[in-house]
């Protein structure tokens, strides 16, 4: 019993907290005491008047809505087939094709959104030059600066969402229910179309709304592509509302709707996900069967290879050309391919090598602390270990309906006479948004390691930090290191939270590429571009070696 | 519409309340480099320069100053000028002190920090000599640093100069329609300069006319010109003319047009903030660029006009007397930015 005077419960959960309060309540406290303000401060309702009523902001809400419903149906059009092709087929190159889908999920859609410029712009872009070679025709074939074509680039770095969701989901469908199918003699497409389709509605269900909120609060895309086609999305207009003196009252009056947006589609999602329960009722099942597809095999193989083109090698492509060519419309050859783009970022431009150590700092730090917070609230909720876990779940979870433009805002407004213009605020800014994915993660890896385990270790005398240290922690290991790479991945990403936070000696890698390109120096983007994936590409085979794809695939969709 | 005559009322009177502030303060004495400014400035080591010139310019004369004080690191800054205004006015609102060197290409900028008191006094020997007087502040707050034209220009490779255009009001002809590139006055100085006058001499009914053509909008002045040279439109409404030359000198198929109307003049002037982190360095840097070998080394890379008497333009272009150019007006700028930005993004709908 003396054991009980050194319990650290409370001040533990006191921390946390307080801690969790700084970063998520405080922000968001702001944002609704700024939207519901006048500039000096008076209560007002006038912010969402104006919100409502000046086509300046109306505009970009539809044009938001719209793109999210186009983007979330093209999503569930590409990714229900390719997840079923890759689960439940024998196709070749299924395993390939759930790696590249991996790949272009970890593509930061601003990269992507700069690379299908040098594809797609009408007259200078590389598909049009072909079209134009080959058909002799004046008309382009794309035009990437519209709203057909900024949905299009969405939807390519978001249908693998909803493609991880739905192959994972078939995995896991049990077998007999399609053994049943068919010994009652239905046919291999009867069967498909009566159970497994009717199974998997629900995932494809919430599949939808992951894209919608990936859509409705992503900053990266439609920062390149809407000015130049001459319009304005939420997240963007939030951004042009940010210069100085920044209009922080209508900033967060715009923020709002979005975050309650967030929070109804949330509360959809658990709702169409948690119907997901009744495929999976008890017992073991057998393996999924698979289909032949017999002759259609190899199309369907380069029907899904095609289709992956679209956000990873024609993009990667164009940009390997751009960083060897003088000119970024004219194909490379051997005898115009020049070093010059990248001695020009390495060696001239300043800002290269203070973001590289900004962006490291960054991921390093962010992957540790918060992987660290996220197993710490993990384990207290996984055990009950102090009275009160409920609110820290709840409070871990929470920042998953803050979009990353919304959550820069509120800090900014909270610390922006404190920690703005430190690393410090972009440190908070990293760790709270992939707090979600990393507590949940963390927290069904706490679930998967009996109790048992660490009880004999209290009932032998050990103290609870000891126990956690001597045997939790060992078996966590792969969950541990698989959610401290895919923290370090999101960081270098991360654009949205990061483009309101930095200043000039907090750049990261992310807001270069986006300073470059206001100046349309894509030469430097494409080689810091491709700098970036490196990075990712060595974190990602990390993660792969010490924890398991399938863990990874989920952590990331939940992000 | 009664509020904005009383404000255009009022804007008669700040340049003579200001011109009755010079007098409670004058411009400091001209300070050439001495070695005690050299040593101290390697003290400090680094120096921070916030500037709109395009990286391909900029970055060079950093390396250049860096070739001559070795001791000394440049970190340069580049935005867009309206960016770099943005981003100034929120660190210093945080108490952020990083600027060391300012440079842009909205001089009204400068107005508004002069008024802020954020501006420290220095005046190099060759901005007390060598500069014409109109150059330089009469408090010695920051002094014009080189000249720059927002020019048309055009890809003669898709754009015969038979039907290149001669003016502004040419590129309203609807055979233009889709092949225009234009840049941001949200972002851009030199884009916020050029509007300002062109708004003025033509009205604003000439960019509710433009808006209709389907214009590519891009947002730096440092953009139009790579994106007419990349063939991705074939005219340029407006750039930094530099650039166009630039590319052109470099063998590409760009052709500049100064339009019958006129052509909007940017002058870029630079100041020392007197919260400088490193201020002898910032001032060794602005008197650098300011000396005829700063300013040459501009005008042979990129030919911009340069400040200092003693340093001529670059051969094979057109003298800034031979061009018919609008006059420039910071101080409406100053006022009327925001204004500029609303009517602009009104009719270009961002």
């Amino acid at each position: 019993m003396t054991g009980r005077r050194l319990d650290l419960s409370l001040p533990v959960l006191a921390g946390v907290v307080v801690l969790l309060a700084a970063m998520v309540a405080l922000p968001v406290g702001w944002l609704f005491v700024y939207a519901f303000s006048d500039k000096q401060g008076h209560p007002t309702l006038g912010n969402f008047v104006t919100l409502f009523t000046d086509s300046s902001f109306v505009d970009p809400l539809i044009t938001t809505l719209t793109m999210s419903v186009s983007v979330s149906v093209i999503c569930c059009l590409v990714a229900a087939p390719l997840g079923w092709l890759a689960s439940r087929t024998d196709m070749p190159l299924r395993r390939t094709l759930r790696t590249l889908v991996m790949a272009s999920l970890v593509t930061p859609p601003f990269v992507g959104a700069i690379a299908w410029e040098m594809l797609a712009a009408p007259n200078s872009g590389l598909l049009n030059q072909i079209w134009r070679y080959v058909t002799g025709s004046d008309d382009p074939l794309l035009d990437i600066y519209s709203l057909e074509g900024l949905i299009f680039v969405m939807a390519c770095y978001t249908f693998p969402y909803v493609f991880i969701l739905v192959a994972n989901a078939l995995d896991r469908m049990p077998g007999e229910l399609e053994d049943a199918s068919s010994m009652l003699g239905a046919g291999t497409w009867a069967t498909a179309r009566r159970v497994t389709i009717p199974l998997a509605l629900p995932v494809l269900l919430a599949g939808a709304l992951i894209a919608f909120l990936q859509v409705l609060n992503q900053f990266g895309a439609p920062a390149i592509l809407a000015i130049p086609a001459g319009f304005h999305t939420l997240t963007t207009k939030i951004w042009s509302l940010f210069q100085f003196p920044p209009k922080s009252e209508l900033a967060s009056a715009v923020s709002l709707p979005l975050l309650l947006l967030t929070v109804a589609l949330l509360r959809l999602q658990s709702v169409a996900l948690g119907r997901r329960g009744y495929a999976v009722l008890g017992g073991k099942y057998g393996a999924p069967r698979v289909i032949r597809l017999g002759i259609l095999r190899i199309p369907a193989a380069i029907l899904a290879m095609l289709v992956l083109s679209l956000p990873l090698f024609l993009p990667y492509a164009a940009l390997l050309n751009t960083a060897l060519s003088p000119i970024s419309s004219e194909f490379v050859t051997p005898a115009t391919a020049t070093l010059q783009n990248i001695r020009f970022t390495f060696l001239e431009l300043s800002s290269t090598m203070p973001a590289l150590k900004n962006t490291f700092i960054l991921a390093v730090s962010a992957a540790t602390l918060g992987g660290l917070l996220a197993m710490l609230i993990a384990y207290i909720v996984a055990r009950h270990a102090i009275p009160g876990h409920r609110l820290l779940a709840f409070l871990a979870t929470s920042p998953l309906a803050i979009p990353g433009i919304v959550l820069g805002v509120g800090l900014f407004l909270s610390y922006s006479q404190t920690l703005y213009g430190t690393l410090w605020i972009l440190l908070i800014a990293f760790i709270t948004i992939e707090l979600p994915a990393s507590y949940q993660q963390l927290n069904s890896a706490f679930h998967a390691v009996h109790p048992e385990l660490e009880e004999a270790g209290r009932m032998l005398g050990a103290s609870r930090l000891r126990t956690l240290w001597d045997i939790t922690a060992p078996l966590l290991r792969t969950a541990a290191i698989a959610t401290w790479c895919f923290i370090f991945v999101a960081v270098i990403r991360e654009l949205s939270a990061a483009a309101i936070l930095f200043t000039s000696e907090t750049k990261v890698l992310s807001v270069l590429i986006f300073d470059l390109k206001e100046s349309g120096d894509v030469g430097a983007i494409a080689v810091i571009s491709l700098t970036m994936v490196v990075l990712t590409a060595i974190a990602i085979t990390a993660a792969n070696r010490f924890g398991t794809r399938r863990e990874a695939s989920r952590l990331l969709v939940r992000s | 519409m009664r509020r904005r005559h009383f404000l255009a009322a009022g804007a008669l009177l700040p340049p003579l309340l200001s011109s009755g502030a010079r007098v409670v303060s004058a411009a400091p004495p001209a300070e050439p480099i001495t070695q005690t400014l050299i040593d101290a400035a390697n003290k400090e080591g680094k120096v921070t320069y916030y500037t709109a010139m395009d990286l391909s310019v900029a970055e060079p004369m950093a390396k250049a100053f860096e070739a001559k004080f070795p001791d000394i690191k440049v970190a340069v800054e580049r935005s867009g000028a309206e960016r770099i205004f943005n981003r100034i006015g929120q660190e210093m609102a945080s108490k952020i002190y990083r600027v060391d060197v300012v440079n842009g290409s909205d001089a009204a900028h400068f107005i508004s920090w002069k008024r802020e008191g954020w501006l420290a006094p220095y005046l190099s020997k060759d901005m007390a000599e060598n500069l014409p007087a109109d150059m330089v502040d009469p408090d010695g707050l920051y002094c014009t640093q080189r000249i720059h034209l927002s020019t048309i220009a055009y890809n003669s490779k898709l754009l015969s100069p038979a039907d290149a255009p001669k003016g502004f009001k040419d590129l309203l002809d609807p055979k233009y329609s889709g092949k225009m590139v234009k840049g941001h006055p949200g972002y851009s100085g030199t884009i916020m300069t050029a509007t300002q006058q062109i708004a003025r001499e033509l009205g604003w009914s000439y960019f509710e006319k433009l808006a209709k053509q389907k214009v590519l909008q891009v947002q730096s002045a440092t953009e139009p010109p790579k994106r007419i040279s990349a063939g991705e439109r074939a005219v340029a409404v407006d750039g930094s003319d530099y650039l166009f030359w630039i590319a052109k000198e470099k063998g590409l198929p760009i052709e500049i047009v100064h339009a019958i109307e006129g052509t909007p003049q940017i002058s870029n002037p630079m100041g020392v903030f007197k919260s400088a982190p490193n201020p002898n360095a910032a001032r060794l840097m602005v008197s650098w660029i300011m000396s005829p070998e700063g300013q040459q080394f501009l005008v042979d890379l990129s030919g911009q006009y340069p400040a200092n008497k003693l340093v001529k333009p670059k051969p094979g272009r057109p003298l800034l007397s031979q061009i018919k150019t609008f006059r420039e007006d910071p101080a409406t700028v100053e006022r009327q930015a925001d204004e500029i930005k609303k009517q602009y993004a009104k009719y270009f709908k961002v």
